[in-house]
Parts: C-alpha cells; structure tokens; sequence
C-alpha cells in the first residue's frame, strides 16, 4: 500500500510538467504552428521561476515570472515565424538551443540557492493523511495543471474564440478572407504555450528538485512534443497521455534503482528501455492513427506551414 | 513612409550571401551588448568565441577536427531541407553510426588495417541510414510526419548506446565505467599531420562539399531535388516521384550523419562513452542553414560554427560564462539567418505614401 501510494504521488509529480507543456504545445498547433521550442521555453521558465522566486520570496511570483518568460522567449519565436515567415522547424530548434544557453547563463548565479516552498492548498492535516495525501498532497501547480486540462478542452470545443483558433489551424486562407486575424491568432496562441512551457519548467526548479541546475528538464520538452502527437491533439487524451508516460518515466526511475523487483520480468528489461518507451510508443500511435485514417487523423491542416495571403 | 515587400521571382544570389555574414556579425554586435548589460565583459566574450581560436594556431585543430562532422552532417541535412523533407533525427543516426563502426571495430578483436577500417566507416554509413529508413518508410507509406519520427528516434538511439555501452559493450577493464574499450591503434584513422589531432575525416569533411556541389548541380538527382523542394506540383507533373524523394533525402542525410558519427569514433574519440552524443546532429541544421543549403556554404559554416565551439572553451576559462554561452550565439546566428531569409525572397520598398503602395507590383 505504501509503495503504491508512493508510487502515485511520483508519477503525479513527474507528469505534470509535461502535461502542462503539452497543453501550450497542443494550443500553439491547434493554431497551425509548430513550435520545437519547447525544450527552451521550459528551460527559460525553470530559471525564471526559480530566480523570481528567491528574490521576490514568493513562489507564486515565481510562477507568473516563469510564465511571463516563457510567453516572451515565445514571442521572439513568434516574431521570426509569423511575422518574418521564417522556417518553423529550423527556428523551434533554434530556440531550445537559446532556451537552454540563456538558462545556464542566467542560471550561474543561482547555483545552490534555496527556494521557498508553496504552502499547501488544502488544510495540512490532510496532505499528511497517509492515504488521503494522495489526493490533497501535491503542490498547487498540480491542480493548476488539471484544471487547465479542462479549461483548454472547453475552451477549443466550446467557445467562439476556440472555434477560431481551430479554424485558423485548419485553413488560415478560409480563415484569413472571413476577417479573422490569422497572425493574431497564432501570436496568442504561441504566446499561451510558451507561458504554460514556462510554467512546467518552473515546477523543475521549484518544486521537483527545489534547485538549479543546468539543463535540468532534461529532454522533457521532447516528451511534450511526443505527447501532444501521442494524444491525437487532443486535451484530454493528453492527460490519460501524461499519466501513461509518467508512469514509463516511473518504470525508469524505478528500473534504475532496482526497485522493480516485484515484476518477474522486470529484472530481464533494462532501464533504458522503459527510457525509450515513450518516443517508441508515440512513434507506434503516430502511424497507428495515420494508418487507420489518413483524413481522420486530427492533426491541424496548417500545421507547421507559413501563412502567405493571396495578393 | 510604409515598408512594401515584393516578392521576387527568384531568390536573390546576392542576398544569399550577404545575409549569413551580416548575420555572423549582427551575432556578434549583439552578443557585445547582451554580455555587457548581464555585467560580463561582452568584447572579451565574443573576441575570445569568435577571433581567438582563428588567430591562435594552437586552437585550428581544435577547430578542423569539430568542423568535420558538422559540415558532413549538413551537407546530408541540406539535401532533405531543399526538398522539404525534415530530418531532425541527424543527432540519432550519428549516434547509431558510430555504434555500427564501434561493433565492427570491438568484433574484429585485434584485427587492424585499412580493410577494418573501411568496413567501419561502411557500417556506420548503412547504419545511419538505416535509423533514417524508419522515418522514410513511414512518411512514404503511412504519411507519418518525419519532422516527430525522426526526433522521437534520436532519443530512442540515446537509449540504445547507453544500453550498450552500460551493459554488453562495456570494457571490462573500464573501472566500471560506462564506455567502450578504446580502439586497437590500427582501428583508429590515420593523422594527417604528426604531432596534431588532425585524422583523415577532416580530409572527407573538406573533399566531400566538393561532390556534393556537382552532384546538385551536374546530375538529374540534384535537378530532381531542387524542383520537388521549390514546386512540388511542376515536378509531380515533370514525373519526379515525391516518395522516391524522400527516401533518398533521408538515406543520404542519415547516411552522411552516420559517416560523421563513425569518423568521430574512429577518428577523434577512439570509444564511445555517454558522452558521445555533442549536439553536432542538431547544430548541422544551423550549419545547413547558415550555409544556405549549398555544399560550400555548409563548408564555411561549418568551419563558423566550429569556431564557436571552440571559442565557448575558450571564454569558459577567461571570462568564465558556462560552455552553453556557445549556444547563446549559435542560436543568435541561426534567428538571424532565419530572419533574415525574407531579404531573399523579397524586396524591400519604402514607399513614400499610401497612395503608391497601392500601385500593382508591375514591372518587377
């Protein structure tokens, strides 16, 4: 029961980040845009997080000032792909490699500083419920990554400003000669993904491991990525998605310290294989889903294309 | 006055030069002004990231022996970019590359000589392109996207070399350590140069754009290339096959990614460790690109980037900036090369007053 419980509240923790990277990524593509900078914008949210919280002594702060850092390293993505029509994928790596040298940079003289920590949400006696803090233990940023679940969910499918969005994603030409601002558009929704990158960052540096330390997402962003295609652009697969991979980055974590031994098998499997599982599975479900239907496949029609309005 | 952009009808020879030297120094300008506002001596920096390793004689072969596989990386990675197929899994079919030369070179045992050598520089080609099939078949026969497969296999490959080197090809004689025993002295490419670090890949690396340059200019394959990546529907009607394509942009990328991965084991590493994995898979597309997708253009830049590498070592005992401010640069130059592709494909017009901007784009 204990090692169940444990095991819950880990992969509780280690999906969260990607989950809510993954729900920026999947508003930015919805939109039509591909942004491979996710790795960087995490990496620019974990510092910020992490320094606007030992100066502010607010780790609230810290999450808007991860947010805030993400949205802008976002926009400087947007203003070469939407406004400058640059390439996408060339320019979404380009900002995980600034992502990740900026964060170093900045991040030097934070080495060994301590954060404060989040008080909880819920009345403490029950986080300390050995049972029940399965439910009421984590830190705000947990439930913060839920409920966006949800309100990203409605918001696609049920607002006026989702159905935009969606279309604007689909066909920007359509889109565009309607009257709706298509570049707009794209600019909000790259601007939300890199806040919400930010912010599953943060929850790095400010919670996971309470520190800094270089490149300490760790290829993450990646899984983010994988996730947001693994999930069929979908919310809330999304969170069935993160949960899965959190619970293969669990098996890792677990394979490494040799404490799968409850699984038979387990002994057989080494560690990096649970490690490759899930770029492996989400190769799997890509080609699954695009064997199974090609027109059905749910990804954005405009995906990764620039927008260039007839004359 | 408003700004009017027209486009060209084809993309300016000029400005394809010009942009990714303006971007060098538009690079290094800024870089002078951030460091300088973070409170780091910005001038020392970027002298010491961009100058000292070309005026240090010292440091060239530093420079030669990274500038090899980024710029046999690139030429791959061009090929796919001109006709739109997106390898981004260079990084992994490196890494699988010289796994390939490294299990040729730990079953030859003891044997040594030219024949061990070429059968590894084969097998890291064939294995390279063989991680890079995967992405082909499945863009070509599913329609998967190779942009997510080719990215999702590098982390895969990461996976298997520390597989390999942390279980079955560990050295036992290692200390425990997760690595390779190091190559027998007669697996390892030849020096060029006695007394340097200088091995025969940097030769390939320099030889190489050259036949790249003839083949996208002289044969039917690179005519094919160039007419897919700029108009897809002419070369569907001109009976140039999409699919056939993009196997062999993916192949010759991952081919060359892995020739560049056996090289560097063969050549500069002598085993492979964790370690191994440098970025140079993902740091060729910005070569690719600052070198403007042409064989003499990745040639250059690659010798750039290099620089760069070098000179990060370099101001990391100077001016102490961790290593990844490298990465800071490298980045900038690619944002402006990137930003800069619009003064390629248009012109730039400063219109005087509404009125003339309204006028057709006639004449042009």
């Amino acid at each position: 029961m204990d090692f169940l419980i444990a095991a819950i509240i880990t992969i509780v923790g280690i999906s969260t980040p990607i989950l809510l990277a993954g729900l920026g990524e999947l508003v930015v593509e919805k939109s039509g845009v591909l942004n491979l900078g996710v790795e960087g914008m995490m990496l620019v949210g974990a510092i910020a997080g992490f320094a606007a919280t030992v100066l502010t002594g607010n780790p609230w702060l810290g999450v808007i000032g991860a947010a805030v850092a993400g949205a802008l390293a976002a926009s400087l993505f947007g203003f070469l792909v939407l406004t400058l029509n640059s390439n996408q994928v060339a320019t979404g790596l380009a900002l995980t490699i600034f992502g990740t040298g900026l964060s170093s940079l900045i991040g030097l003289s934070f080495v060994g500083r301590i954060v404060p920590q989040f008080g909880s949400v819920f009345p403490p006696e029950l986080a300390r419920d050995p049972i029940l803090k399965v439910i009421f233990g984590y830190s705000p940023v947990v439930y913060f990554a839920l409920v966006m679940v949800f309100v990203v969910g409605w918001f696609l499918k049920s607002t006026r400003a989702g159905l935009i969005l969606r279309a604007v994603g689909e066909n920007d030409l359509s889109a565009h000669s309607i009257g709706y601002s298509v570049i707009g558009v794209r600019y909000a929704a790259v601007a939300f993904g890199g806040a919400m990158a930010g912010i599953g960052g943060a929850y790095f540096s400010m919670v996971i491991t309470p520190m800094w330390a270089e490149r300490m997402t760790a290829g993450r962003g990646w899984i983010a990525l994988a996730l947001v295609v693994f999930a069929g652009w979908r919310s809330g697969r999304l969170l069935v998605g993160a949960i899965f991979f959190g619970v293969l980055m669990w098996m890792e974590l677990n394979a490494k310290a040799g404490g799968l031994a409850f699984l038979s098998f387990a002994q057989y499997i080494p560690s990096q294989f649970w490690a490759a599982m899930p770029y492996l599975m989400t190769v799997v479900v890509l080609t699954l889903i695009s064997m199974r239907d090609r027109v059905g496949l749910n990804a954005p029609a405009c995906l990764g294309k620039p927008f260039v309005p007839a004359t | 006055m408003r700004i009017k952009l027209e486009k060209r009808r084809e993309p300016s020879k000029l400005m394809q030069v010009v942009t990714p030297i303006a971007s060098v120094l538009l690079t290094m300008l800024v870089g002078v002004v951030v460091f300088d506002l973070l409170g780091i001596d910005g001038q020392r920096a970027v002298i010491d990231i961009f100058v000292t390793p070309l005026i240090a004689s010292y440091k060239w072969q530093d420079v030669a022996v990274k500038a090899a596989p980024l710029i046999i990386i690139a030429l791959g990675l061009s090929i796919g970019n001109r006709a739109n197929v997106w390898n981004i899994g260079a990084e992994g079919q490196y890494i699988i590359g010289a796994l390939c030369a490294a299990g040729v070179g730990l079953a030859a045992g003891a044997a040594g000589g030219p024949i061990i050598i070429v059968t590894m520089i084969l097998a890291g080609i064939v294995g390279g392109s063989a991680w890079a099939s995967v992405p082909a078949a499945l863009k070509t026969r599913f329609g998967v996207n190779e942009i997510l497969s080719s990215l999702m296999l590098t982390y895969v490959a990461l996976q298997v070399l520390s597989y390999l080197v942390g279980g079955p090809w560990k050295d036992p004689n290692g200390r425990n350590f997760p690595a390779t025993a190091p190559l027998q002295p007669d697996q390892t490419l030849p020096i060029l140069f006695s007394g340097t670090t200088v091995h025969l890949g940097v030769a390939i690396a320099v030889v190489l754009p050259f036949l790249f340059w003839l083949l996208m200019s002289r044969s039917v394959f690179g005519y094919q290339v160039r007419v897919v990546g700029s108009a897809p529907n002419a070369a569907r009607h001109g009976g140039f096959d999409g699919n056939q394509t993009v196997w062999l942009a993916m192949l010759i990328g991952g081919g060359m990614a892995g020739l560049a991965g056996a090289l560097e084991f063969a050549g500069a590493l002598k085993a492979i460790n964790l370690g191994f994995p440098s970025g140079y898979g993902f740091t060729a597309i910005i070569v690719s690109f600052l070198g403007r997708l042409h064989p003499i253009g990745c040639l250059i830049a690659g010798i750039v980037l290099a620089v760069t590498y070098v000179g990060g070592q370099v101001a990391q005992t100077t001016v102490h900036i961790p290593n990844a401010t490298a990465g800071i640069f490298q980045a900038m130059m690619l944002f402006f090369i990137l930003a800069s592709d619009i003064f390629v494909r248009y012109r730039v017009r400063f219109m005087p007053s509404a009125k003339a901007a309204v006028q057709p784009a006639a004449g042009e």
